[in-house]
């Protein structure tokens, strides 16, 4: 008896590792190439401003918006009809070999636009083949996992995209800092994405020697698999109800809660507090890594007091803390203030000359260095430009803030409510799978709930930065108008799936 | 909390279009703030992608609308017969 328990738990743990594996490499691949934007611009796009931004567009908002849910459907249809373990395997292969194919693109100096063409092609296949493998993954596992852990197994999927994260930074800056700057710039950025053969090739020998779904096995035994799952799924009225209940009540919030939690909160930091490079990066890997934990265990709560309250409450607490954090983020870090009464030191100004791109006119920017007697640090730097023709207007003379360094007691504050925004993340996303799993019958699982996953993760949470800046432009917008967005569609998800989603559990996923 | 449902659902047939209309407008005017060649198409092929992915959502948001009016979320199924 005991036995056979330790081989079903041997089984299951084998099935995780297997997806978490695949998924986990599949959304490296998916992060990779955007810490790496800067510098494929460099190698594999013209220097053509214009002409690069509007391949740049195409990469980001297609393989984003448009492709990732097509692919929710493609491969949900696929693996409604032949199976999840081949589909997954597809997306993977897909997944692995479009990244590796990124590695070996010759630059644009060689090919031309073929470069960037080539990239753009892949770089749609990355997003078709990412939109497939969720849905696979979180339902493989979760057709394995017995009554009662449902979210406690699908969990451990839900830390991969995050972990994903974590593996491109780590592979980035080993291989940045065992080649140097300038070899990493001229070719060593190629490695990350060859790497990721190694990684597919582990993951697809892995995966090879996992069996079907034992529900889908049993269903396709019986002869009952469906036979149109598109159809099944968005013209049958009590099914597409529940994909747009799916959709409206559940992953929609939680689309924006990861991305304001996960890229916001760093871009944020970052761009308008105008915090140092690495400061920004370690505060959001310091929060993950404390973080990452409670994905595991909201998924296994969600199991005991049911997967509703759980991802309503992120949200909510989402809803409620968002304008006062970032608020703290912005008068901690508001040095422009903070040095009329506490500036202890400053160094020589250094000044440096140059020319406007693009014009005669001469730019001037003295730069000097400030210490304020909490401990915290930054560049203050004064541009001017004198124009070349005498008699022309002087422009006013810009002063601009960077490279703020935090003292420690605001450093472990920022830490700890990034880290709560993550929190967040985890209590939202955590359950997520095991929600989507129980929503729908085994004939038309795979495609029903990949659909919502991606519109609301890809669509809602992928804009976040897009409408951010976009609220921000308005006339009579501040620093924080930016997340009425998030806010907003978090407070409608949260009444949708308050009022119409009911806690059940429902412990038979075998229908 | 059946009635709710229903009333909320009138809210969801009408916000559908608002979105649309709304981002329409946007769209217009951040196209025309835009500067004239590449920059004004680069504009234009992001908004036409968001319109583009937004007309079914908020078409699905509408939907969602009037199956709440029409009550079919009284009761959620159960089972997988009821689907």
């Amino acid at each position: 008896m005991r036995s056979t328990e330790s081989n079903v738990t041997q089984s299951i743990t084998q099935v995780i590792a297997a997806s978490s594996l695949g998924t986990l490499i599949e959304w490296y691949d998916f992060y990779i190439f955007g810490s790496l934007a800067v510098i494929i611009g460099q190698q594999l796009f013209p220097s053509d401003a214009g002409a690069s931004a509007l391949i740049n567009t195409l990469a980001i908002f297609a393989a984003g918006f448009i492709v990732r849910p097509f692919g929710a459907l493609v491969f949900g249809r696929l693996g409604d009809l032949i199976g999840r373990k081949y589909t997954f395997l597809l997306t993977l292969v897909l997944m692995g070999g479009s990244t590796f194919l990124i590695g070996l693109i010759p630059s644009y100096s060689s090919i031309g636009y073929a470069a960037p063409i080539l990239v753009l092609i892949l770089r749609l296949v990355q997003g078709l083949a990412l939109g497939g493998e969720y849905g696979g993954a979180a339902t493989y596992v979760a057709e394995h996992a017995p009554v009662g852990k449902r979210g406690f197994f699908t969990s451990w999927i839900q830390t991969t995209a995050t972990l994903g994260l974590f593996l491109s930074l780590g592979v980035i800056v080993l291989t940045k800092n065992l080649l140097g700057a300038k070899s990493f710039a001229d070719w060593g950025w190629r490695i990350p994405f060859l790497v990721s053969i190694l990684l597919v090739v582990v993951s697809i020998y892995i995966r090879m020697k996992m069996h079907e779904s034992p529900v889908f096995s049993k269903l396709k035994a019986e002869g009952k698999v469906s036979t149109n799952p598109l159809k099944e799924s968005f013209q049958k009225r009590a099914n597409f109800k529940m994909v747009l209940l799916a959709l409206f009540g559940a992953t929609m919030g939680q689309g924006v809660v990861w991305y304001t939690g996960q890229f916001y909160a760093q871009s944020f930091l970052e761009n308008t507090c105008k915090l140092d490079f690495n400061e920004s990066r370690y505060i959001l890997l310091w929060a993950i890594v404390f973080a990452t934990p409670f994905f595991v265990i909201f998924g296994s709560w969600s199991d005991k007091v049911g997967r509703k309250w759980i991802m309503l409450a992120g949200m909510l607490l989402g809803v409620i803390c968002y304008r006062p954090i970032y608020q703290y983020f912005l008068d901690a870090t508001n040095v422009k203030e903070m040095q009329k009464t506490m500036l202890l030191s400053e160094s020589e100004p250094v000044i440096e000359r140059g020319l406007v791109a693009g014009k005669a006119d001469s730019l001037i920017t003295i730069t000097v260095s400030k210490v304020l007697t909490n401990g915290m640090t930054f560049k203050e730097s004064r541009v001017e430009i004198i124009p070349e023709d005498v008699l022309a207007e002087v422009p006013a003379v810009e002063t601009v803030i960077k490279d703020v360094t935090l003292s420690n007691g605001s450093y472990i504050m920022i830490i700890a409510l990034v880290f709560f925004q993550v929190l967040l993340v985890t209590m939202v996303y955590g359950p997520i799978a095991a929600f989507l799993v129980e929503l729908f019958p085994t004939q038309i699982r795979y495609t029903s709930m990949s659909l919502p996953y991606h519109i609301g993760n890809g669509v809602f949470g992928g804009l976040v930065p897009f409408i951010a800046t976009l609220i921000a432009s308005f006339q009579g917008s501040t620093p924080l108008s930016g997340l009425w967005y998030p806010i907003g569609i978090a407070a409608l998800s949260f009444v949708i799936g308050a009022v119409y989603i009911d806690n059940r559990r429902d412990e038979h996923v075998m229908d | 909390m059946s009635g709710l449902k229903k009333i909320l659902g009138l809210l969801w047939i009408v916000l559908g279009p608002v979105i649309i209309v709304f981002l329409f407008f946007q769209a217009a005017d951040k196209i025309a703030a835009a500067s004239e060649g590449i920059a004004r198409t680069n504009t234009t092929l992001q908004w036409a992608i968001i319109i583009l992915i937004f007309i079914p959502i908020c078409t699905g948001l509408v939907i969602f609308g009037y199956y709440a009016w029409k009550g079919e979320y009284d009761h959620l199924p159960e089972s997988s017969r009821e689907l």
